[in-house]
């Protein structure tokens, strides 16, 4: 296996059965792999089934079918992660859209900080956790007098980088962060993205980074998935992807994101994408290097 | 060109314990018929606010302090509820982003559309099914003499909006407020409300107040655009004059904000801090302390609505002849030229 590859998925389904006729197959085949230090997006419309691919590579669901390898550990595999379950949850952590409900409400901040830190056994010592509390408010950019605060007397940016300094407090290889900015106002927005890219780049955190605002994508990922009905139908580099979609599926959801360009907006044609012409048993196919599509 | 909808120096507070929360402060505004009017902001600035005064829908401790607001003529600034209820929905409409809270669950769709119908106009309830029917087609239900009697749970979330759009449409309003009506929805579902808003408006000459926060929904319906700020509008003009040749520096900052504008390699520039509460509203701008383009005296005094064009005006000291001359941050410009 390529060392540069810190998380792989193959063939993952994750089907939910309502009753005995109908079962809804939120993740349906669907391989990647991320590597060490990239930002890998996630993209589809509500319903594609992203977020169940956060929450299974989390094990939070029990696996239909397919392999989820960690650094070459199958954690999908319960035997194997229950016997590295501390190590893999140490080192996988996720983050929501909606903090409020993410966060206890009757903690204060500086316990839902030091919480994991403690969990795991990472420091023990009260002062250094003490400190460590702070250093990780700095790097989300708050200062330490959120520390005795209630996650209610905080707006929702703010709840929302703490959450993230939660995230980050175990120092882990792979951070899933699944919608983190939607509910945000854009100034909002712009303060979150500018700070996921800082953890990035000077920590060296691995992100999978799920949503369906293809502009933030774009913006933040190195590489990109388009994910349609439980399926990736497209992959490829960031400039790749959207310089050159080749699934129509891609192509009709890049027509309809829009672009704040009066000019350009007016006489745009949004291309429509026909469910019927979509073919349910099809594979994923590398037609130029790295880039794959559906087909 | 006639005016529908005209708000003159329109200020209202709202009452509470902790003292008067200034939502609106002296907006001025007009609309034109058959135009598409988008007001874009951060949360808390009162563009919701200021479209649900027209409506009266606020709460007993809100009040009108100053300013009238004109409707095709009329000034219903001090209309009774009573008078109100003839104007909502027959003259003004409002649509709201989350359309199963709008929508009564227990009520097919049709009936509701028709219950609207037989509301503003004198129709028995035959004719008023049959324009239910109509109203169904304009929004692109298809299929509608079967859809007519599925209550909302049988719809999908960009299916409801439509059904929501068709009841504020039901007695020809002449104005619709659409207040977020796409945020909730998928990309290419809001593509198709959107372009359905236009198809309408150019069916039925209708005028409407488009609130938003995405610039890129602005650029595609928008004919003019006012950016509110504080309970204030902080800059008017058309969708070219705004996008184009933006003046105010906190229209920068929000365009800032657009990874669209953003430079290759470089982070999003952001506007520092948070948008002010709006109790005690220290003097001066209220958008100064986030400003870093701001003058010495945007801390003593409002700046007021210098006029950069016949469209296009904005209220920033930065317009005044005494003022330095400040270019608009380049990565702006450079998105001009990509247009």
């Amino acid at each position: 296996m390529d060392n540069d590859i810190i998380l792989e998925v193959r063939k993952l389904k994750q089907h939910f059965k309502i009753n005995s006729h109908m079962i809804v197959k939120a993740v349906d085949g669907i391989s990647f792999s991320v590597k060490k230090g990239e930002i890998f997006g996630l993209v589809g419309e509500s319903g594609s089934g992203k977020s169940t691919v956060a929450k299974t590579i989390m094990g939070l669901h029990n696996i239909t079918e397919g392999e989820v390898y960690y650094k070459g550990f199958k954690i999908s595999d319960r035997g194997v992660f229950s016997k590295n379950k501390k190590d893999i949850q140490k080192n996988l952590q996720i983050i929501f859209q909606d903090s409020s409900a993410a966060l206890n409400q009757r903690m204060t901040i500086e316990k839902i900080i030091a919480e994991p830190i403690r969990v795991n056994h990472i420091i023990n010592n009260k002062e250094e956790l003490n400190k460590k509390v702070s250093q990780l408010l700095n790097q989300v950019g708050l200062d330490e007098s959120f520390k005795y605060k209630y996650p209610s007397e905080i707006s929702g940016g703010q709840r929302q980088r703490v959450a993230i300094a939660r995230s980050i407090s175990t120092n882990p290889d792979i951070i899933i962060a699944d919608e983190p900015i939607a509910s945000l106002d854009i100034s909002i927005q712009a303060q979150i993205v500018t700070l996921f890219q800082k953890l990035q780049k000077e920590y060296g955190f691995t992100f999978i980074f799920i949503a369906h605002d293809l502009s933030i994508i774009r913006f933040i990922s190195h590489r990109v998935g388009v994910m349609f009905q439980g399926k990736i139908v497209e992959l490829a580099p960031t400039d790749e992807l959207f310089n050159n979609p080749l699934h129509s599926y891609t192509k009709s959801l890049l027509s309809a994101v829009p672009v704040p360009n009066p000019f350009y907006e007016r006489n745009k044609k949004i291309l429509d994408f026909d469910i019927r012409t979509f073919d349910f048993n099809g594979v994923l196919e590398e037609v130029s290097p790295e880039h794959f599509v559906y087909k | 060109m006639d005016k529908v909808l005209e708000l003159k120096d329109l200020s209202l507070s709202f009452y509470t314990k902790q003292g008067e929360i200034e939502a609106v402060r002296g907006v001025n505004l007009s609309l034109n018929k058959g135009e598409i009017l988008a007001i874009v902001g951060e949360s808390g600035c009162g563009k919701t606010v200021m479209s649900k005064a027209v409506l009266k829908l606020l709460p007993k401790n809100s009040k009108i302090k100053t300013g009238s607001i004109i409707i095709d003529g009329e000034d219903i600034t001090d209309y009774s509820e009573n008078k109100m209820r003839s104007i909502r929905g027959g003259v003004v409409s409002m649509v709201f982003q989350d359309a199963m809270t709008t929508l009564n669950p227990t009520i097919p769709v049709g009936k509701q559309i028709a219950e609207a119908v037989l509301k503003h106009n004198k129709v028995n309830s035959e004719e008023a099914k049959k324009r239910a029917l109509e109203m169904m087609d304009l929004v692109g239900i298809d299929d509608s003499m079967h859809r007519y009697y599925m209550q909302p749970h049988y719809f999908s979330g960009g299916m409801r909006q439509r059904c929501v759009l068709a009841i504020a449409l039901a007695s020809n309003p002449k104005v619709l407020f659409a207040d977020e009506p796409t945020t909730a929805l998928d990309v290419t579902v809001q593509a198709k409300i959107l372009d359905l808003l236009l198809e309408i408006r150019e069916k039925t000459g209708i005028s409407i107040v488009f609130i938003t926060h995405d610039f890129g929904v602005v650029a595609r319906i928008a004919d003019r655009v006012a950016v509110m700020y504080a309970g204030k509008i902080v800059e008017i003009g058309t969708a070219e004059d705004v996008f184009y040749d933006p003046r105010h520096p906190y229209t920068w900052g929000l365009m800032l904000c657009l990874p669209y504008l953003a430079k290759e390699g470089q982070p999003l520039e952001s506007i520092a801090g948070m948008p002010p509460v709006m109790i005690n509203i220290p003097k001066g701008d209220a958008f100064a302390i986030r400003n870093k383009y701001a003058l010495e005296i945007d801390y003593e005094e409002q700046p007021p609505m210098f006029e950069i064009s016949a469209t296009h005006s904005a209220a920033t000291w930065l317009l005044d002849e005494r003022a330095p001359k400040i270019q608009p941050p380049v990565s702006i410009k450079r998105g001009l030229k990509n247009g």
